[in-house]
């Protein structure tokens, strides 16, 4: 057969063979990575969707480096019985800002995408305390440091610019205040608190996330976990049926 | 490791040392309070030992020029006793998070060794340290033998070494002080990844220039494998690795995908290191150490070029299927489901290869466990690639995907391919590298084997179990038409599977420990036989 006469030539040449390696294995990316940024229809519009506050951004930081995402999935599918467990299906447009997404999995624990607002701050600082506490037979670890660890918030604004560059409409407002922005979430009766929900809308929690009297690592982490599926209402608007 | 070196070379290499040392101790003083300054001090550490390791040894004769008549081993020597003790510490991980699940106090209440921290190190230590270290140390060994030439560098295949090891350090340490960029077996942050490049390149070179110097015409099949392995990993490493750090002063970094394009780019990234680290390059060691230690030609060369440009083609198209249901559009989903069915024909036909190669030559199959390490390898690399297809095609993905199921699939991959042929090609190349007849013990070669298929059957098994029980309690109804079952009734249904798994990992654990026992014997032993030499040039046909 002439192809596997022409193979038989092309095993003498080595950069002949990287050359092949190269474009048989482009196409599959090419054609399904690439129209994923060009073609519109791939993210929906949703236009009450907000970035995170830093406050946030620095619980889902906590949330990166504890490696969360191992064992809890942010991405609930389009499947009966994932709706009716965990609540409307994940929209693309919900993790647009989500460098990187963390759509997980596995789920060792449930789904997470719409935690927010499912319990209580309480429940959440004493679940990541000790979760046998409230869950006896849960398997997740405790989390025991975070209420003692004091959040580092000077350089968030740095966070935020950077994340400006690949692409989250950040202002320059909002990176100039990160970090009083970060500090004033968590103290509802301190002046900057009113600069929060300016910057982020009137739906942003500004409350006391846990007791502790400096601002820690806890706090941004219950912080991150409330605002999970929150940022936008869209999934609640958009009615396509699942699959059974 | 230095008396192969010219003087040039010894300076060549301690300029390299230097240099790392420097790079070291600049990313520990800019870096300051960040945990990027440890990885900074272990560069000038390594740096460090280097130069001292240097000078004790700087006047050490030059080698002679006849050196060149001979298969440059050492760094093949290096590479396997690197992946054995990667081996040995990763899966020591691998029980320890196993364990976690069970008992998941078992973190002696620190930071560092909680679930999510020490996971990623049994991942990239199994995947990329033990499965890393064993590619290139046989690539090496393979490149040289099929080629019949001597290795073209002399540092650069140190170079390689040491920098991936460094890598590898690097990621592990990264991730207990809390350094990940969370992209799932990418982890390891912008300054890793960019160190992985430069790496990755020096080996690309060095391959393609002993290429150059090899008395054979033809290339090889195991080297196109080797050669996928190495072309597009660097391809899936940079596209999946883009990144903007915050600040060049310290680790984190910001992803430059979003959402679901970063999911896609992230499972293009993640199923083709499946694809191409952990298949394509131990391909390449199948297509080499199964024919010699069989004694039997490969059976089909037409099969092997079908199998190598179908892997290379289809596998590119398929990790959209990590993503079945979700926000991903339909036609990415649909795409990567046919591509993954497709797949099963060059992976099957590669499988079927490697079997057929073995008729005539079964008896020894029966008699030579390290030959069964290598049947049982096709054997289970048949047997993963069907169930990934399988689990590939989107209403069986509904119940598999998210449960133990994927993690059952993955290790049935990891341990029963990836690993059993690596044990296979490291018990074929030790004795011959190392001068000696046999192994140590052709005893305990047969206790590794029965220890490593015993814990790997329990393993898969157990998470076979796990996972469809999980999926079906997770979607099972009434009679009044809601869920039977709250997600921590399938939480408390997993235990005695999760205890199972940990008994299959402790088994294969100790298998590789006595492998490791007996290498290490091996190499201690007397040399009995002289190292081959490449035979003279002959002209080409």
């Amino acid at each position: 057969m002439p192809l596997f006469k022409a193979h038989y030539n092309l095993e003498k040449h080595s950069v002949g063979l990287v050359i092949g390696i190269i474009l048989a294995g482009s196409v599959g990316g090419l054609v399904e990575i690439a129209p994923l940024f060009t073609i519109d229809q791939t993210v929906e519009t949703a236009k009450d969707m907000r970035v995170y506050t830093p406050l946030e951004l620095a619980g889902r930081n906590i949330y990166l480096r504890e490696g969360c995402y191992a064992c809890h999935s942010q991405m609930i599918r389009t499947l009966r019985d994932e709706v009716e467990r965990y609540g409307p299906y994940s929209l693309a447009a919900e993790s647009q800002y989500d460098h990187p997404m963390l759509w997980g999995s596995k789920r060792t624990g449930p789904d997470i995408a719409r935690l927010g607002g499912k319990y209580s701050d309480d429940w959440h600082v004493a679940h990541l305390n000790n979760p046998r506490d409230v869950v006896p037979s849960s398997i997740m670890p405790a989390y025991p440091w975070l209420s003692e660890t004091p959040l580092k918030v000077d350089d968030l604004g740095a966070h935020l610019a950077t994340l400006r560059e690949v692409g989250v409409p950040y202002t320059d407002e909002m990176i100039e205040n990160a970090p009083r922005d970060a500090l004033a979430q968590a103290r509802p009766d301190s002046d900057q608190a009113a600069g929060v929900t300016e910057r982020y809308g009137e739906a942003t929690t500004v409350r006391r996330f846990t007791t502790n009297t400096q601002l820690t690592e806890m706090d941004a982490l219950v912080a991150y976990l409330q605002v999970l599926g929150t940022l936008t209402h869209l999934p609640y608007e958009t009615e396509t049926p699942v699959t059974e | 490791m230095i008396a192969q070196l010219t003087q040039a070379e010894r300076v060549l290499a301690m300029v390299l040392s230097v240099t790392l040392a420097f790079v070291g101790l600049a990313m520990a003083a800019v870096a300051k309070q960040d945990p990027m300054a440890v990885h900074g001090y272990i560069a000038l550490f390594l740096g460090g030992a280097l130069v001292i390791m240097l000078l004790r040894t700087w006047d050490l004769p030059a080698p002679d020029e006849a050196r060149f008549e001979r298969y440059y081993d050492d760094p093949i020597k290096f590479g396997i006793v690197l992946a054995m003790i990667w081996g040995v510490f990763a899966m020591a991980m691998g029980v320890w998070v196993a364990a976690l699940m069970v008992w998941p106090d078992a973190t002696f209440g620190q930071a560092w060794s909680s679930y999510g921290r020490i996971r990623p190190v049994h991942t990239t230590g199994v995947l990329f340290g033990f499965g890393g270290n064993a590619l290139i140390a046989t690539s090496f060994h393979v490149m040289q033998r099929t080629s019949r030439a001597r290795m073209a560098g002399q540092v650069s295949p140190w170079f390689v070494l040491i920098g991936y090891n460094l890598f590898c350090i690097w990621a592990v340490t990264g991730y207990v002080m809390g350094i990940t960029q969370s992209k799932e077996y990418a982890e390891p942050e912008w300054y890793a990844d960019i160190w992985l490049v430069i790496v990755w390149v020096t080996y690309l070179v060095l391959y393609l220039r002993t290429l150059k110097r090899r008395a054979e015409p033809h290339i090889y099949v195991a080297n196109w494998y080797y050669l996928a392995f190495i072309v597009v990993v660097a391809m899936l490493h940079i596209v999946n690795a883009a990144a903007v750090p915050v600040s060049f002063m310290g680790a984190k970094s910001y992803s430059a995908f979003s959402g679901v394009q970063d999911a896609m780019v992230q499972w293009w990234y993640g199923h083709n290191a499946v694809a191409f680290f952990m298949t394509s390059g131990f391909l390449g060691m199948l297509y080499y150490y199964l024919p010699v230690r069989a004694q039997r030609p490969v059976f089909s060369y037409r099969l092997s070029i079908l199998s190598f440009w179908g892997i290379t083609f289809f596998y590119m198209w398929v990790g959209s299927h990590h993503l079945h249901y979700t926000a991903l559009p339909n036609w990415v989903q649909t795409l990567g489901m046919t591509f993954s069915v497709m797949l099963l024909v060059p992976s099957w036909a590669s499988a079927g290869n490697a079997l057929l190669t073995l008729n005539g030559a079964w008896h020894r199959v029966r008699d030579d466990a390290t030959l069964r390490f290598m049947f049982i390898a096709a054997v289970f690399y048949g047997l993963s690639t069907f169930e990934g297809s399988f689990m590939a095609i989107r209403p069986v993905n509904a119940l598999s995907h998210y449960t133990d199921w994927t993690v059952g699939h993955v290790h049935s991959g990891a341990l029963g391919w990836l690993a059993m042929i690596t044990f296979g090609a490291f018990y074929s190349a030790v004795p011959l590298l190392w001068g000696r007849e046999r192994m140590y013990s052709p005893t305990l070669v047969e206790w590794h084997f029965w220890l490593a298929l015993a814990g790997l059957l329990t393993y898969v098994f157990a998470l076979w179990n796990a996972g469809i029980t999980q999926g079906l309690m997770w979607r099972t109804y009434n009679e009044a038409g809601t869920l039977s079952y709250s997600f921590l009734e399938s939480v408390e249904a997993m235990r005695p599977y999760y205890i199972a798994r940990t008994l299959g990992g402790l088994l294969f654990l100790s298998g590789i420990c006595v492998g490791a026992f007996n290498i290490w014997m091996t190499i201690r032993g007397t040399q009995t036989m002289a190292a081959d030499r490449p035979l003279a040039p002959q002209a080409a046909e």
